[in-house]
């Protein structure tokens, strides 16, 4: 559960649509980013044993941030800079091909 | 910046974009070497200055001034001329200087006369039971939601482990205007007297003065429970309370909305690894680091380590080990450097280095979060439990590399980042040998995942292409 | 714990052992179980993590359709261990509650031009018509039949072979299955007990150790490569070669596609693996950046949806190379009691091995009509003119 320092934090904007939802973020914010700033709670399940992640380490060396973006899965959400339009999926257990 | 911006070859090759990167860069560049910057991230600064050049935290209060230093390095990086490449990932590098390099779904190989990896640090990993739960982070993670987006945790947050980072993200935080609801201390009580004969150059040190500034804040605002010797995250899908043993006394829990875990950091070792560096097992700091000399310089001809890569010193020291090594690179590729230049990094670098000692061993984080047991998650990616390593030692599995082998740990895209100590340290424990005798993971580019058409379309030769048809 | 004591006690007493097996990978894993599972009384000696270890870089098949070129009696020892394979994976199950996931959909190998294709054809049509063959049939596909099994496959796919006896099987899987049905049973694994010399004194072998001594009066050479320098010290020739294999492994995938394509497969957690490579590169066991772009090209030209999956790591191993390719199975004549066994292809030959080749080494005897051809005496043989 995150919320914005101040409301100058939280501009210029961006709407993205994340697991069917527009959602406002800051533009520079990464998915990860964004998604907790937009209440999420996870952004994935494994593909192990389906259960649900959230970004443990905002770095890009932890692997739980995956998500899929624009139709692409197993995207590093903590890497992927937010987009007017873009498309984020959370990513339920194993990548599918083409997708 | 795209692929075609990219040159085949360089003097000097730079991975990583934090204080012992910029630092080499501008050096390099300065001594008028051909230079270039690969950073996985899209701004300067790595993760200690992270998002130096655009954090919306502009009051400079709130951050501390540490944090601000990072404008100095990226100025004077701007200006010396290296080629910058962000939203680059290095995922291999051979021993003869060949870098790939994966920029917008496309790679490349890029070599170089002199390579300095300055891949930094990453959190050690915190294996408590619970600690794979949505809610749970590393306050490293927290702190970077801070400063590249400007978020502060809402509802209950609590910070739990030992070291110096929790404090100043704590101390960042009051200053945000953050509630913290607890810290966990888990520094062990016996570290004190372990620290003790280390105490003098600590006194004399900055981080003396800036550390007890910050402590005294912090504990003046936020209940901090010290001695935690257990801790549990229980929830469901998502972390709701963290039960916690401190001294003598029976468990307690408290309500939790944000679970910040940190207990030191240690090298990531991946990229250095996997050209055949030489790491040692430190018992000081439990975590490999690199056989280096004076600048900085490996057994691998011409490829150096810089910064908390060649071992957890901190940012100053990373911007002079950065510059040591760039000397050592502009003198091997025949630029002059002033021996009065040289002799005032390394004394730049023994001053930072001073009163680190007492730091790991203050903040050396207890036996039981490093080796957990029963079914404790070790290797986040797999899954893979400690009961079932341990299991497996007792089969007689000998090492990380058959146990990856038995039950798939360090197998998963983290490529062992936050399971291989644990599963060194378990293994030797349960052995009852040093974890230097254990080993590690035999680690093989790619060292961060790329896709299979990147890799398709890099270079071919006859000699691969019979080897794999026979034609 | 009982390992841990080996590990650290030097001697396992003489009238403790029948039988001593030098090396735990595949091999020597699957002939200690063997072993143990007809009464044997067994040792397993095996080096510690950083070794050789060839086991680790296989490709898991359980391959049939184009094994024997040059030596009939391999490619019915492949089909006899195959056609067991169901049966051992099931055991293996039933004692230690490990599924090696086993499964024989049948197997492609998908050949990206006419001449491949017809490279493949014709070695596919000398095994089965080279003199004393088990024949078993094949069949070849072109584009379009092999795209009504594998919809997913690229235009640039010219056809494939096809042979209903081939499969695959979770080989990590398969490797701890062997280890604890071995220990189950009681084989003493001695992990860190890598054999410096070995003595043959009065009928008994005395293999020495920097862990101490172990003695027995029979012994397996199942040392992978570390064969060349074991064999001779017990009147063995073994003249194998590391020949190098490296392959590239996927995230895991969501399961697209049922059989078994010689070079590209999915595990049963859904990551694909790519292979391989056949070097000469010495005891080099490093990937190299051309040989595995060569393995990704072809992979997406096989698939090419595969193009955008993550390659999350990437193995080197060196395979067990004999001179001719055909696995060395021989009791000593100056040192009875000492076997050797070697091989590439360990995943395959482990049902042979724990069900017909250990028997044969507990009674102490090979009989030539089945292992003669696989003496290493073959290689004594001038070549014969074609």
């Amino acid at each position: 559960m995150f919320q914005r320092w101040q409301p100058e934090a939280a501009s210029p904007t961006v709407t993205l649509v994340i697991d069917g939802k527009p959602v406002t973020a800051r533009d520079g914010d990464t998915v990860a980013a964004a998604m907790f700033a937009a209440g999420l709670h996870h952004c994935r399940t494994t593909p192990v044993s389906g259960a649900p992640r959230a970004p443990y380490c905002m770095m890009g060396v932890c692997f739980d941030c995956l998500v899929t973006v624009d139709g692409i899965g197993n995207r590093q959400g903590c890497l992927v800079r937010v987009r007017d339009g873009m498309q984020v999926e959370l990513q339920l257990g194993k990548r599918e091909l083409g997708r | 910046m795209s692929a075609a911006d990219i040159r085949d070859s360089y003097d000097v090759a730079i991975i990583g974009a934090g204080p012992a990167g910029l630092s080499a860069a501008t050096s390099t560049a300065n001594a008028g070497l051909s230079t270039v910057l690969f950073d996985e991230q899209a701004g300067l600064g790595g993760q200690i200055y992270r998002a130096i050049t655009e954090t919306p935290v502009t009051n400079k209060s709130v951050l501390g001034t540490n944090y601000w230093r990072g404008a100095e390095l990226v100025a004077a990086f701007r200006s010396s001329g290296a080629q910058y490449v962000p939203g680059a990932t290095v995922w291999s590098l051979t021993r003869e200087r060949e870098i790939g390099v994966s920029l917008r779904g496309g790679s490349q190989l890029v070599s170089a006369r002199r390579v300095i990896i300055c891949t930094g640090a990453l959190e050690r990993p915190f294996p408590i039971p619970g600690w794979t739960l949505p809610g749970v982070m590393t306050a490293g993670a927290a702190q970077i939601l801070l400063k590249s987006s400007g978020l502060l945790p809402a509802g209950r947050t609590v910070l739990a482990g030992c070291g110096p980072l929790l404090w100043l993200i704590a101390w960042q935080y009051l200053n945000a205007g953050a509630k913290i609801a607890a810290i966990l201390d888990t520094t062990p009580g016996e570290n004190r007297l372990r620290a003790l004969p280390h105490c003098v150059p600590f006194l004399f040190s900055g981080y003396f003065r800036d550390g007890l500034k910050l402590l005294r804040a912090v504990k003046r605002e936020v209940r901090v429970i010290p001695g935690v010797t257990s801790l549990r995250a229980t929830g469901d899908e998502r972390v709701r309370s963290v039960a916690y043993q401190s001294g003598n006394r029976a468990e307690a829990s408290m309500p939790v909305d944000n679970l910040l875990l940190h207990q030191g950091v240690a090298p990531n070792v991946n990229l250095a690894m996997s050209v055949g560096i030489e790491h040692r097992w430190s018992a000081e700091q439990l975590c490999w680091v690199p056989v280096l000399d004076a600048h900085g310089s490996s057994a691998v001809d011409g490829i150096a380590i810089a910064g908390d890569g060649a071992g957890i010193a901190g940012a100053a020291a990373a911007e002079w080990r950065g510059r040591l090594a760039a000397m050592a690179a502009a003198r091997a590729l025949g630029r002059g450097v002033a021996k009065s230049e040289e002799t005032r990094a390394q004394r730049e670098l023994a001053g930072c280095l001073r009163g680190r000692a007492f730091l790991d061993a203050l903040y050396r984080p207890a036996k039981a979060f490093r080796q957990p047991s029963g079914e404790t998650i070790v290797c986040r990616c797999e899954e893979t439990t400690a009961r079932q390593i341990t299991h497996a030692v007792a089969l007689g599995c000998p090492g990380p590399n058959q146990m990856k082998i038995f039950h798939r740990c360090g197998m998963g895209p983290c490529q062992g980042r936050l399971c291989g100590l644990t599963v060194t340290e378990l293994i030797a424990e349960s052995r009852g040998v040093p974890p230097q005798e254990v080993g590690y993971y035999r680690l093989r580019p790619p060292v961060k995942p790329i896709t299979v058409g990147e890799v398709a379309a890099l270079p071919k030769t006859d000699a691969a292409v019979y080897a794999v048809t026979r034609m | 714990m009982i390992c841990r004591i080996l590990m650290e006690t030097p001697t396992v007493q003489k009238r403790d052992l029948d039988v001593a097996v030098i090396g735990g990978g595949l091999m020597g894993s699957a002939i200690a179980w063997g072993l143990a599972k007809v009464g044997q009384r067994v040792a397993v000696l095996d080096e510690g993590d950083l070794a050789f270890r060839a086991s680790r870089g296989n490709f898991a098949l359980v391959w049939v359709q184009s094994k024997g070129l040059g030596l009939a009696p391999y490619s019915a020892w492949t089909m006899r261990s195959s056609n067991a394979w169901t049966g051992f994976a099931d055991t293996l199950k039933e004692e230690t509650g490990i599924d090696v996931c086993f499964q024989r959909p049948g197997g492609f190998n998908l050949c990206l031009s006419e001449r491949e294709l017809e490279n493949r054809r014709s070695l596919l049509q000398r095994i089965q018509e080279q003199p004393g063959q088990q024949r078993f049939d094949f069949e070849m596909h072109d584009h379009a039949r092999v795209k009504q099994a594998i919809p997913q496959i690229g235009p640039e796919v010219a056809g494939a072979s096809y042979s209903r006896y081939d499969g695959h099987c979770n080989s990590p899987r398969l490797f701890r299955a062997l280890n604890t049905a071995m220990q189950q049973r009681g084989v003493a694994y001695l992990p860190e007990h890598r054999v410096d010399r070995i003595e043959y004194v009065a009928r008994e072998f005395r293999l020495f150790t920097a862990r101490g001594e172990i003695c027995a009066p029979k012994i397996v050479l199942a040392a992978g490569l570390d064969n060349v320098r074991l064999g001779p010290m017990v009147g063995l020739d073994v003249p194998v070669r590391p020949q190098r294999g490296q392959l590239i492994v996927t995230e895991r995938t969501a399961p697209f596609f049922n059989y078994v394509v010689q070079t590209v497969r999915q595990t049963d957690e859904g990551g694909l693996m790519f292979g391989d490579s056949q070097e000469e590169a010495g005891a080099d066991p490093r990937v190299t950046s051309p040989v595995i772009a060569v393995l990704a090209n072809r992979a997406v030209r096989m698939f090419p949806q595969v193009a955008s999956l993550n390659i999350v790591r990437t193995w080197a191993a060196l395979r067990v190379m004999t001179k001719d390719g055909f696995p060395i199975y021989e009791q000593s004549e100056s040192c009875p009691g000492a076997f050797c066994a070697s091989c590439h292809s360990g995943v395959t030959l482990a049902a042979a091995h724990a069900l017909f080749l250990a028997p044969c080494i507990a009674d102490g005897d090979l009989p030539a009509a089945q292992f003669q051809p696989f003496s290493s005496r073959r290689f004594d043989v001038p070549a014969l003119a074609a």
